[in-house]
């Protein structure tokens, strides 16, 4: 079988970077810009950026309507951090008219770790992505910028990973995956580790799905 | 095990910054406007650059009231200007919040020999540059994200165009040099040897670069994007044109569809009235914003 393509939106914001990370491991890319671009990928990367400015740009280049049917037919997308945002069933601190695509039932609090002064970089356990280290190690480094986190997850969401330092002292939710949808609220892009695109990849080859032209056709 | 104010973390809101515009705004008012057109952050100042060449005066940090109103106004971050060499003015800006600061020539310098030593702080500096030499010895100085200067308030891109040039061109040049002359280059260019090697093996810069200072349009603000800047800042080019939202919301679409022409087409009808352009060569010498910086 011929490898997936794993588009990366590139509307706005740090998709540069995924694309090499995904390069990086062997993998196929492509920018998504305009509907036509979905059409053959087999999965889907929302970068970091500004979730209100993605948004936008989605909803008016009639991106947003196939990739919020996408996000609900088993299609693997990837958020991390804005794209976590846009993935979010449900968000806090949204601005007014601020689109979401939608997928992931959680509820999500923007900018919960506060503002720039307050970005910072820690180390995270991630037991998912033992099988993709060489010593079988879950420790993650892990970049936080103006980053949001999940307050809340239903049934079926599978907690990733936990920031343990945060305030409430049982841990704010950072990494989730439900089916086919991934979200992190952290930047593996920003550093030189490819776990978590390997891990997406994976979602990706045993989701065996492509985007055809009629969904995207539809949706428009 | 957790830290705050790295490098990474200062650079790394830049990163997130690229493909969008930033806006400057004086007020509340504007700034919802640019969050509601898709700009990705704002700009905080007391006069656009255009008001700060037709009034002169000296031009400072804008009212700690007015960046907090506009940081209470918009979810998107917020960046405000200090003075070159105005330590002082970015400490205040650092305790107000702020997630960037500009260390700007469009403000008048507090210090005529040497800029803020941004190592100091946990908030992240921009930084204008006219040549490569500008940039890293801005970075040297701990800058997180450069800009072109270009020639702020004018209206007119040829500056900006100017730098962008100089500086891809001097990445370029250096990237076909052999590493024994990296060393003399980094002495005729005024910048740290550590960081031209940097620049030489990774053939970028190692911050975000963004232009900045004379776009007023949609097709200049893609030009900048074609000639391979990360992002676009727009002053006066905004506000003080015929129809700010509309013509916000056409040069964020061009910024993200910067190689499609007939999009670029699209956006740019109906746009009303741009700035007023200013010829370069029609104002005096010492009146050039971009020469402040050293």
């Amino acid at each position: 079988m011929m490898q997936d393509t794993i588009g990366v939106l590139a509307l706005q914001g740090a998709f540069r970077e995924h694309i090499k990370s995904l390069q990086r491991i062997g993998i196929a890319t492509r920018k998504v810009r305009l509907p036509a671009d979905l059409i053959g990928l087999g999965g889907l990367i929302i970068p970091g950026g500004e979730s209100t400015a993605i948004g936008k740009l989605a909803r008016l280049y009639g991106l947003l309507a196939p990739l919020q049917r996408l996000a609900h037919s088993g299609f693997p997308m990837w958020g991390t951090c804005a794209g976590l945002i846009l993935l979010a069933d449900r968000v806090t601190h949204r601005a007014s008219d601020q689109p979401l695509i939608g997928g992931l039932d959680i509820f999500v609090s923007r900018n919960y770790f506060g503002r720039q002064v307050n970005s910072f970089e820690t180390e995270l356990s991630v037991p998912a992505l033992a099988p993709f280290s060489a010593n079988g190690e879950a420790a993650f480094h892990a970049v936080f910028i103006r980053a949001p986190a999940v307050m809340s997850v239903a049934s079926g969401v599978e907690v990733l990973a936990r920031l343990d330092s945060a305030p409430s002292g049982k841990g704010v939710i950072v990494a989730v995956r439900q089916k086919a949808l991934l979200a992190t609220a952290f930047h593996p892009e920003l550093t030189d580790d490819t776990r978590f695109h390997r891990y997406f990849a994976n979602l990706v080859a045993a989701a065996e799905q492509r985007v055809d032209a009629e969904i995207v056709a539809a949706a428009a | 095990m957790t830290a705050t104010g790295t490098f990474t973390v200062k650079s790394g809101l830049a990163e997130m910054l690229k493909g969008g515009v930033i806006m400057d705004v004086t007020n509340a008012e504007q700034a919802k406007i640019a969050e509601e057109a898709g700009a990705v952050a704002v700009m905080a100042l007391e006069r656009v650059p255009a008001d700060i060449r037709a009034q002169g005066g000296v031009a400072r940090m804008s009212a700690p009231e007015k960046i907090v109103e506009i940081m209470e106004t918009v979810t998107i971050p917020v960046m405000a200007k200090a003075r070159i060499g105005h330590f002082v003015e970015a400490q205040i800006l650092e305790a107000l919040g702020v997630d960037y600061v500009d260390e700007s020539e469009v403000l008048t310098p507090a210090d005529e020999a040497y800029h803020i030593n941004k190592w100091d702080f946990e908030i992240p500096f921009v930084c204008g540059a006219r040549n490569l030499g500008e940039a890293l010895r801005r970075i040297g100085e701990g800058a997180a994200m450069i800009r072109t200067k270009g020639e702020a308030g004018t209206g007119n891109v040829v500056e900006a165009v100017r730098h962008a040039r100089a500086v891809l061109g001097e990445i370029r040049r250096l990237q076909n040099m052999p590493p024994e002359e990296w060393m003399s280059y980094a002495k005729e260019i005024g910048a740290p040897y550590a960081l031209v090697k940097m620049v030489a093996e990774a053939g970028r810069l190692p911050v975000v670069n963004f232009a900045a200072g004379g776009i007023a349009t949609p097709a200049d603000a893609a030009m900048m994007m074609q000639l391979g800047l990360d992002g676009v800042f727009v002053g006066s080019g905004i506000f003080k044109s015929g129809n700010p939202a509309v013509r916000a919301k056409a040069i964020v679409q061009a910024v993200t569809h910067y190689d499609e022409p007939k999009i670029l087409a699209e956006v740019s009808k109906n746009l009303g009235e741009a700035m007023v352009g200013i010829n370069i060569d029609e104002i005096p010498p010492e009146q050039l914003l971009a020469q402040r910086g050293w």
